[in-house]
């Protein structure tokens, strides 16, 4: 049995962030905002996937809402496993994504975290995350009668072309006419600006924030990215979501200076891949925390900055499509793999942890590779867990501490 | 004389039809997944389309590839690839359909080799937009083509490469009308041996045999058969493991199939007068979509409801291929509008091919005696 230090924690609570009360603040302002009775509420709401151009909903005044948040949600609150049987009895195979199924199922009860979404007048899919997206919004397009975009964004195996960038830009003139249909009323181009200017800028502030871990020691682990991210998915776009973050990051640069670090003791770095464990994530914190291993970066919250080098706050409708067609998720196998070898150098970090996630085959399918193509490369050791992200009957908690423990010992060597 | 033993062979052994087709003509053989590849271009290329179906060996190599959640077909077609038993291919073609298609295109290029061409269709096929982009990515797919084999495709052999196709295509479709005519004319393990060997045949060669042999059964006198009830399957079955014996013994007879290994494959033809590309683009967009793609929300219901009733057929048999999402999906809305109408249904998931075939004929006998 390996030995580990004892946690001495007598200042737990310096080592707390600050900013996450006003996080749930916002959040929960926002739910309750979207939960008000249509005829008070005014404003229309629309789903959208987590990858989906929401910007041009904040010009319409449209709120976002997002059944993979609420997934999160659901696995959080450990209320996967109920909704997902329930999808299954509804005819939906187990095999299916746990998001969707959970999403599926609650639409249909009462039930689930905050006693479940509120409907949609419109429904906005963006097909870079999977093909799982529209197959779901689909049977939601069906289920609540309302319209359907789909932002169709071809994959970049290898190249994104001219014949793509296109194809998405014309598809973004294309999503403007849809929405003005939807609200029955014009599109505002200059408010569009505005907001195009504040996403950028809450995607940079989030970037700035993720960097601060390249401190030893880490101010926070993707435990704790996996909480904030919450605000760049829902509010991009807002001033809310600005005005957060900067806090936030005033938070992050004064623990760096004050050398206030996430774990009473960091030892060993590593990078996360693929989505968070939902109804594991303290068990899973605690492990690595326990064995002094900081997670300090994953591929999974970094999604949500645009990779475009080029992307023009003052063009933001110009850029829009490209820019969604070209998350890494949407990318080839190597080039996700060339993504984790830049973040294992850029945050020093001595190992990779995988989520083969049952539930994301985009994201888990070429893991093995990657693992592969890491060992050649930076010769560094790797872990694979076995699970998924909301359905709690993937989870083998015994045999995952003993492969953490396994990874731990490869990496003292 | 069995008119069907040319079949069988070449089903039964599609990679030594490929090998010996090569030692022939000299000719390069392409690989390919799914329906959605543009056969007219590889055919115009003077190149042998070979659909890669699972041979459905024992997996070895693959788990090391690809998890356990992964489809059986994509694992099968690995294992073959890394098994040496696709050697024969010259390269690859993967059209987008799925995110598991997707995947393994990445894994192929990486880990096999050989010329490997990406098709990146639109997903959505009912836009103006879609439609110019899916024109755009079949002019690439035609670059690619010619640079990866060494050859020009001329406008001259696009349209010849068009009419044999639509030749090929003509040819199963009359086997299929016979058969929903008359649904003894031919044994559904005939037709699926045909089918099989249609998706790896020189294209001519095939069109000439399947002219012949729709002549050979349409002039034979129809005989009396005993009543049968009549089937349309559905699903997702780019594996084709032969079902039809087992439909067949227990009493049911297949009048139609939503499958990418039936009647999509041949449904539609390409406009011969048009320009060829664009013509070959029409027909994927008008065409009956497999799942992976968006034509509206209800376009595959409403297909197998229109077929079900205008082929006369009692029920509907859904075969799902585990760990197949898109087809997943579908197949709740699907049931509930058949239930709509009083079609009954049925569903079997097939996890692999030789476990199913006991439990199937169990579910399949009890669902016939019902109807």
């Amino acid at each position: 049995m390996p030995t580990y230090e004892k946690i001495i924690d007598s200042d737990k609570e310096r080592r707390k962030i600050k900013a996450d009360r006003r996080m749930r603040e916002i959040m929960t302002a926002y739910y309750m905002e979207a939960k008000t009775p249509k005829e008070q509420r005014g404003k229309k709401i629309a789903w959208i996937t987590s990858g989906g151009p929401v910007e041009p909903l904040h010009v319409m005044d449209v709120i976002p809402i997002y059944p993979e948040n609420y997934g999160a949600m659901i696995g959080a609150s450990k209320m996967g496993v109920d909704l997902c049987e329930k999808a299954e009895e509804m005819g939906y195979a187990r095999d299916l994504c746990s998001y969707a199924r959970a999403d599926i199922a609650s639409a249909t009860v009462n039930g689930g975290p905050i006693g479940g979404l509120p409907e949609p007048d419109m429904l906005i899919c963006c097909n870079n995350i999977c093909g799982t997206v529209l197959k779901w919004y689909e049977v939601q397009a069906r289920y609540f009668n309302v319209p359907l975009f789909i932002l169709d964004t071809p994959i970049t195996h290898t190249t994104f072309n001219d014949e793509m960038r296109r194809y998405v830009t014309r598809q973004s003139a294309e999503y403007i006419r849809f929405l003005e249909k939807a609200c029955g009323r014009r599109f505002d181009y200059d408010r569009m600006a505005e907001v195009g200017a504040l996403s950028i800028r809450a995607q940079e502030l989030w970037q700035a924030i993720l960097d601060t871990t390249m401190s030893k020691p880490s101010p926070m682990t993707c435990f704790d990215a996996f909480f904030h991210l919450a605000m760049i998915v829902t509010l991009r776009g807002t001033q809310t979501c600005v005005d957060y973050y900067e806090m936030l990051l005033a938070e992050m640069k004064e623990r760096v200076a004050q050398g206030i670090g996430m774990l009473p003791v960091e030892k060993y770095r590593l990078v996360w891949d693929n989505l968070p464990i939902w109804y594991r994530l303290r068990w899973l914190s605690n492990k690595f925390m326990e064995r002094s291993a900081c997670l300090v970066a994953d591929t999974y919250t970094s999604g949500w900055v645009s990779q475009m080098p080029s992307v023009s706050s003052t063009d933001f409708l110009g850029f829009m499509g490209e820019s969604y067609a070209r998350i890494f998720l949407n990318s080839g196998t190597d080039l996700m793999a060339e993504n984790i070898i830049r973040m294992v150098k850029k945050y020093d970090a001595d190992g990779v942890v995988f989520h083969s996630n049952r539930s994301c085959k985009p994201y888990s399918f070429g893991q093995y590779d990657i693992q592969k193509i890491l060992r050649k490369k930076l010769g560094i050791p790797t872990l694979m867990i076995e699970a998924d992200m909301v359905d709690e009957r993937s989870f083998s908690e015994s045999q995952i501490e003993t492969r953490i423990d396994a990874f731990i010992e490869m990496m003292k060597k | 004389m069995d008119h069907f033993q040319r079949f069988r062979e070449i089903s039964a052994n599609p990679g030594r039809y490929a090998e010996e087709w090569k030692k022939k003509t000299g000719g390069k053989v392409v690989g390919h997944l799914c329906s959605y590849t543009p056969v007219e271009l590889i055919v115009a290329a003077g190149a042998l389309p070979f659909r890669i179906l699972s041979s459905g060996a024992q997996i070895a190599q693959a788990d090391g590839y690809l998890q356990a959640y992964c489809c059986g077909l994509v694992r099968g077609v690995l294992e073959d690839a890394l098994a040496g038993r696709l050697a024969f291919l010259d390269g690859t073609v993967f059209p987008h359909t799925c995110d598991t298609i997707q995947r393994l295109s990445d894994i192929w290029r990486m880990n096999i080799g050989g010329f490997h061409a990406d098709v990146i269709l639109p997903v959505k096929l009912d836009t103006e937009s879609a439609a110019e982009y899916m024109l755009a990515v079949l002019q690439r797919f035609k670059a690619d083509l010619e640079a990866g084999l060494g050859v020009t495709l001329s406008e001259a052999a696009l349209g010849e490469a068009i009419r044999i196709c639509n030749r090929g295509r003509k040819g199963l479709e009359r086997l299929y009308a016979l058969r929903r005519k008359r649904p003894d004319a031919i044994a559904g393990s005939d037709l699926h041996a045909v089918f099989r060997a249609a998706l790896v045949m020189d294209r001519a060669e095939l069109a000439d045999a399947l002219e012949k042999l729709a002549d050979m059964l349409e002039s034979r006198a129809p005989q009396a058969a005993p009543p049968v009830k009549r089937l349309v399957l559905s699903g997702g079955l780019c594996s084709m493991p032969d079902i039809y014996q087992v439909v067949e013994s227990s009493g049911g007879r297949v009048v139609w199939d939503d499958f990418c290994t039936g009647a999509r494959y041949f449904e539609g033809l390409v406009d011969e007068n048009g320009a060829p590309l664009a013509a070959i683009a029409q027909r994927y967009r008008q065409r009956v979509v497999c799942p992976a793609k968006h034509a509206g929300i209800h376009n595959r219901g409403q297909y197998l409801v229109d077929k079900v009733k205008s082929y006369q057929a009692d029920g509907v048999i859904f075969l799902l291929l585990k760990f197949c999402d898109p087809h997943a999906f579908d197949y709740p809305y699907m049931k509930a509008m058949l239930d709509k109408e009083n079609i009954p249904s049925m569903l079997f998931e097939i996890e692999d091919q030789i476990s199913s075939e006991g439990q199937l004929r169990t579910r399949c006998e009890a669902f016939l005696e019902m109807l």
